[in-house]
């Protein structure tokens, strides 16, 4: 069969809502896109871990510190499936995160971002994860198999871990004026951030057409975006904060909410590596992989000693 | 009130939560996935023992304490928990050590627990113990694998054995408020024998006998608690009164 017919075979399975699965033939671009993708989800989640991971010695109730120890330890969870989805089109997870730790691979931009408050703890589970879930739940459908099934597991728990956000900030929102106002602040600095988070704008975004024609995508940038300001704009209602942009209002034709114009000055800065903690993530990534190279090198040594050993008792 | 059993259930809460707030400094810089997942999985479960014995605590004290009044708001010369927990993460060597050490003593002391005449501690003990004989397997295994894993890794176990050792000592000597719940004397010969027959196996020695530190249990700490408690309690200290 020709490259030309195995093509149209793909596409055509595609359009028939079937899932391609490992073994399935695939053109190498769309091999190569859902590696980037999965492994830059995957990246994300595992640098995810720190901005939450710093405030876990600080969180102000033992319940509180128990609820952000198993959110960020399903995070790692995440990663874990994730890695795994990536790994079953050949590239290992070694190399992924090689690929991390050089610079090549990217994760979220987000998390460049500093924890700087408490707040801050809700701000993401709310934000942040519930601009992720729209993502997500998107990609519960995706045309990969491997990457759809895990993205069915992991979005149960982020629904979750977004209501414990948003019920957080609400018990902020109701507690003393310093707690207000530290909640207001947290989603004044998060707001523009989240929505950063959905990509460019259609009309600028490289890889958009492609994915959409082949199902890894099934929404544009701009709809998700526009999806996560109505159901934000409703919310914030209810923990009676503001989300700080003065052109937010609702529009009766479009039926949507209009928002205000994004920085994509900001967003660009970031994605090239000038964000305030671009330099401290990667750095702390590289530095706890390399400080357990000794430990990882430990393990093979044991499993390989012991493995000998049993060869040997059966000889 | 029965202070002997507030002190004893406070000793219990405070070395589960200080071992739990160690552990968790490793969230997302462990040596690999599956063992970051694990460590702060021990970090979790430690957590929750902790919370069951300051709420039982705040249930003798009465009045308005709560589990997180009895966390936040006492000293370090309050805290009662074991020296061991308190001690630096170090390298994933000296943590495994810690856990493992720990872990093996927290065994024993729980199935003496269990057939406690206080139903409440029998009750949490009995809960407990399923989660620490995992961790006791787990820190088991990594004590073995990195004793007997490379040269480097048998030099970085041997060092935190002699950071380590010397805060065994303290499990074994009772404390005045704890001699009518438990006999800490008697599991000290067999945890000795399991530490040596994992240590064995790890190709590690046993120290000769050194010099025990001891205090923890009498709010007694090293230097790392105050700030070990400067970081759990910032937050209710900065806004007395909040809920959170």
């Amino acid at each position: 069969m020709s490259v030309l017919e195995l093509e149209q075979l793909f596409q055509q399975k595609i359009d028939a809502e079937q899932k391609i699965e490992p073994k399935d033939w695939m053109p190498d671009a769309y091999r190569k896109t859902n590696v980037r993708q999965i492994s830059q989800h995957a990246h994300s989640e595992i640098v995810g871990m720190l901005p939450e991971g710093n405030w876990i010695s600080r969180a102000p109730s033992l319940k509180r510190k128990a609820i952000l120890i198993a959110k960020v330890q399903d995070e790692a969870g995440h990663g874990l499936y994730l890695y795994s989805a990536a790994e079953t089109l050949g590239t290992s997870r070694n190399e992924m995160i090689n690929d991390l730790h050089s610079g090549k691979a990217k994760y979220s931009s987000i998390f460049n971002y500093p924890t700087l408050t408490w707040a801050d703890m809700g701000a993401i589970g709310w934000l942040v994860d519930g601009a992720a879930i729209l993502n997500q739940v998107m990609l519960c459908r995706t045309s990969y198999g491997p990457y759809a099934r895990a993205m069915v597991r992991i979005c149960k728990e982020e629904s979750f871990h977004q209501r414990q956000g948003f019920e957080s900030l609400l018990v902020l929102s109701k507690g003393t004026e310093a707690q207000k106002a530290m909640c207001q602040d947290a989603i004044n600095r998060w707001w523009w951030p989240s929505l950063m988070m959905f990509g460019p704008k259609d009309s600028e975004s490289t890889n958009s057409d492609q994915s959409m024609k082949w199902k890894i995508k099934r929404k544009t940038n701009d709809e998700l975006r526009q999806q996560f300001v109505d159901m934000c704009a409703q919310q914030v209602k209810l923990l009676g904060m503001t989300l700080p942009d003065p052109d937010l209002k609702w529009n009766e034709t479009t039926q949507h909410y209009d928002f205000g114009a994004i920085n994509w000055q900001e967003f660009w800065n970031v994605v090239k590596g000038n964000g305030p903690c671009n330099k401290e993530r990667l750095e702390a990534r590289r530095n706890a992989h390399a400080a357990g190279a000794w430990v990882r090198e430990a393990a093979i040594a044991y499993a390989t000693k012991k493995k000998n050993k049993q060869q040997k008792q059966v000889a | 009130m029965d202070n002997f059993l507030i002190d004893y259930t406070l000793h219990l809460a405070d070395t589960s939560l200080i071992l739990a707030q160690r552990n968790a400094e490793w969230c997302g810089l462990g040596p690999v996935l599956e063992q970051d997942i694990a460590i702060t999985n021990i970090s979790l479960d430690l957590l929750g023992q902790a919370r069951n014995y300051y709420q039982y605590a705040a249930t003798i004290i009465g009045g308005t304490a709560t589990e997180d009044s009895l966390a936040y708001h006492r000293t370090e010369r309050e805290f009662k928990n074991l020296l061991l927990a308190e001690q630096p993460n170090g390298d994933w060597a000296q943590t495994i050590l810690r856990q493992y050490l720990f872990s093996q003593f927290q065994y024993l002391q729980l199935q003496q627990l269990q057939q406690s005449h206080n139903q409440q501690l029998a009750a949490i003990a009995a809960k407990a113990i399923k989660e620490v004989s995992y961790h006791l397997r787990w820190s088991s295994e990594w004590v073995i694998r990195l004793g007997d894993g490379t040269t480097e890794s048998n030099q970085r176990m041997q060092n935190a054995i002699s950071v380590l050792w010397p805060f065994t000592g303290e499990f074994f000597i009772p404390a005045n408020y704890e001699k009518e719940f438990i006999t800490v004397e008697t599991l000290q010969t067999p945890w000795l024998q399991n530490v040596d027959a994992i240590f064995t196996e790890a190709t590690l020695p046993i120290p000769a006998t050194t010099f025990m530190q001891q205090g923890g249990k009498q709010g007694l700490h090293t230097e790392a608690m105050g700030y070990i408690l400067a970081e759990l309690q910032y937050l209710q200290r900065t806004y007395p009164g909040a809920e959170w």
